[in-house]
């Protein structure tokens, strides 16, 4: 438990700012932190470093071409971004997807997934001061990368999904790549166990640490493992289905209490939750086109459409609306992280400097995703 | 041939003396800077450094050259002269310890009577040096690093001196060829463990290594109270950390691991020596080991450590070593 302070005099405040260049505000996030000694007196995040006007960008040109913006918003995990641009468009434009291209998109949307998890394990054991594991998650992550660069050509900023369906058919050892690495992967979680989540060292700064009640998550609108985290068993994928995810059999990991050490329970069982769907897709992965014909300008009709999926970090929606051109009228994009940073300075207050790293850091916060 | 007769005899010895042991401090911090990132690269599964040199041996006196060559940024608003004489203060009583460590029989310059004393004062003079490099950098960061490491510091001495002294009790002496001697039929690990893992893990705090780093915490103060040091005076303090390393080594190896004890080997004289650095090189490869694997813990979780574990153990470890020693 954080011991208290005697007494935090506010005129004995003072202020150091973290960031934009901070080892541990992982992008360009600003924080002004008034401290009492260690103690966080008051926390207030600044954000727009990285702000680039993608919704503005996707109002001034013809949607096709604003695919490749969607994967930049959240350079940890694009694809669930795009995935729900498309599945906006085509909900408006009435598009059926091929079956196999929908397929290929759950299984892509879902190795993005753990390799985002996987990225915020590794960083966040950073925060608190452990310098090995990232090193151990990059190996795991270089693993699903390499499978997804042969697949989508890239291996950060994803443009791979069109209307209809995706770009191109994957190679033909595909899915026995695939299997393989999620075999590995599955005996990685002992390592991981013996690692980080056995620690001692790790357990005493992350439990009871940042303990982030059912009732603030809800306020602030939290969503993703954050809110799963806290006890609520909110999970797009069931909650609102979409895709073939009402076919795919797979659970809600929850934490108890909502500290840092369920957050990091929660992204782990996740990645456990993920390899299982992907083994489904695999199993049932069917043939044909990977794409529906389609015409080569499509307009979008006058009206407005809202789309949700869960991203990496919570509840990514779309809002998009049409004019009768091809032009989107108006794009609106809610990032998760939005939500997640704002309830950073209520979660702080009273909290020693170490822990609030630690407790930024169990956010996953991905700073270009707050900016766009 | 002149000359060199009117120079008198033990100041000849002297300069040869402060040639070796400057040499030593640089040729220690470079090997084990090598070391350090070597073995972290097999920790984590990687190679560490390989381009420069074989197997990347180049790369330390490299990283030096570029660190010599750097240009010694200083900002505007900083404590003017103390912020130069900080790491001065760090680098230069590093020598003194290496008077009185015994590296083999012959090889001690001067056997003190407070052997082990002298070395935890010269110790200590770091945290002076560190205090200084936070408090003049006019840097919040570096100034919350320095104020961890006086707290911490003060608090992990207590332990340490509690340790050395449950061994003065045994041996009725703190020189440290008398401690040597003393463990003649039995290494003071095996009669003195509680003693031993205590001194260590305050060893490792004291000279600031993870999972105690907690003065330059770079998640937290980015390089804590080195924050503003660039250059030469930036890697004073890298060599400077890696010398108290090393001189808690050869404290602990002596007190605990019997010194340059160790079963005959065929190089003559030279195997006590040869003991001796083995012992030590292997308790700091223990040391990077446990840097490259645990999680930093937080601050008042180290002073509750210090002041409700290790402080209380070691009196009553002290306590009983006492009682022994009376009635055996």
């Amino acid at each position: 438990m954080t011991p208290q302070a005697v007494s935090k005099p506010i005129h004995y405040r003072y202020f150091i700012n973290m960031g934009p260049q901070h080892p541990s505000t992982h992008g360009v996030l600003r924080l002004v932190v008034g401290l009492y000694g260690e103690y966080v007196l008051s926390l207030e995040p600044v954000i727009g470093y990285g702000h680039r006007m993608q919704e503005l960008m996707a109002e001034r040109r013809p949607w096709p071409a604003f695919l490749p913006n969607t994967a930049r918003m959240d350079y940890a995990c694009g694809l669930p971004h795009q995935h729900c641009y498309l599945l906006a468009i085509e909900k408006m434009l009435g598009i059926a997807v091929a079956q196999r291209g929908e397929y290929l998109r759950v299984i892509t949307t879902e190795i993005n997934r753990i390799v985002s998890h996987l990225l915020w394990l590794g960083a966040n054991l950073l925060d608190l001061g452990a310098f090995t594991p990232i090193l151990y998650c990059f190996d795991d992550r270089e693993n699903f990368l390499d499978i997804l660069e042969d697949v989508t050509g890239s291996r950060l900023t994803h443009c791979w999904y069109r209307a209809g369906g995706v770009l191109n058919d994957v190679p033909a050892d595909f899915a026995d790549r695939l299997r393989a690495v999620i075999k590995r992967m599955y005996g990685r979680f002992e390592i991981y166990k013996n690692l980080v989540t056995d620690n001692i060292i790790f357990q005493k700064r992350t439990k009871d640490i940042g303990i982030i009640t059912p009732d603030l998550a809800r306020r602030y609108g939290a969503t993703g493992p954050v809110l799963r985290g806290s006890g609520i068993a909110y999970d797009i994928r069931k909650s609102m289905p979409y895709s073939i995810y009402p076919q795919l059999d797979f659970d809600i990991p929850v934490g108890e209490q909502g500290d840092c050490f369920d957050r990091y329970i929660v992204h782990i069982e996740e990645m456990r939750q993920s390899l299982r769907i992907i083994e489904q897709c695999i199993d049932r992965l069917p043939e044909g086109e990977v794409r529906t014909k389609l015409p080569k300008k499509m307009t979008l009709p006058p009206g407005d459409c809202t789309f949700s999926v869960e991203g990496a970090r919570g509840e990514v929606t779309y809002y998009l609306v049409g004019d009768g051109s091809d032009v989107p009228y108006r794009l609106k994009v809610r990032a998760p992280c939005f939500s997640n940073l704002s309830l950073l300075p209520e979660l702080c207050e009273d909290m020693l400097l170490a822990d609030m790293i630690a407790t930024m850091g169990s956010l996953d916060l991905v700073i270009p995703e707050v900016d766009r | 041939m002149d000359i060199l007769s009117n120079i008198p005899p033990h100041l000849f010895r002297m300069i040869i003396a402060v040639a070796v042991v400057l040499g030593f401090v640089f040729a220690n911090a470079t090997v084990m800077g090598y070391l350090e990132r070597k073995l972290a690269g097999r920790f984590q599964r990687r190679l560490g450094p390989m381009e420069v040199g074989w197997h990347g041996i180049l790369q330390m006196p490299v990283d030096g050259i570029k660190l010599i060559a750097k240009q010694l940024i200083v900002p505007d608003n900083v404590a003017g002269i103390l912020f130069y004489v900080a790491p001065l203060i760090a680098m230069s009583p590093v020598a003194l310890p290496f008077l009185v460590i015994p590296f083999a029989p012959g090889l001690q310059v001067i056997d003190l009577d407070v052997g082990a004393i002298f070395v935890l004062t010269m110790i200590s003079f770091n945290t002076v040096a560190v205090f200084l490099a936070g408090w003049s950098s006019n840097n919040n960061y570096a100034m919350i690093g320095a104020m961890r490491a006086v707290a911490q510091n003060i608090a992990y001495e207590i332990p340490i001196l509690l340790s050395v002294l449950a061994i003065g009790l045994m041996t009725n002496t703190f020189s440290m060829k008398g401690i040597i001697e003393a463990q003649k039929s039995i290494w003071f690990i095996i009669v003195q463990p509680a003693a031993f893992i205590m001194m260590f893990i305050c060893s490792i705090a004291e000279t600031n290594r993870a999972p105690f780093d907690l003065p330059e915490a770079e998640s937290e103060l980015t390089a804590g109270f080195h924050t503003e040091y660039s250059g030469i005076a930036f890697s004073l303090f890298m060599i400077a950390e890696y010398t108290y390393m090393f001189v808690n080594c050869c404290l602990v190896a002596t007190l605990f691991l019997g010194g340059w004890k160790g079963i005959p080997l065929p190089f003559g004289d030279y195997s006590s020596c040869i003991w001796f650095f083995a012992k030590v090189y292997f308790l700091m490869f223990v040391i990077v080991w446990c840097r490259w694997t645990f999680p930093r813990v937080r601050f008042d979780q180290l002073m509750n450590f210090a002041w409700k574990y290790l402080i209380p153990f070691s009196l009553v470890n002290l306590l009983i070593t006492a009682i022994l020693v009376k009635l055996l």
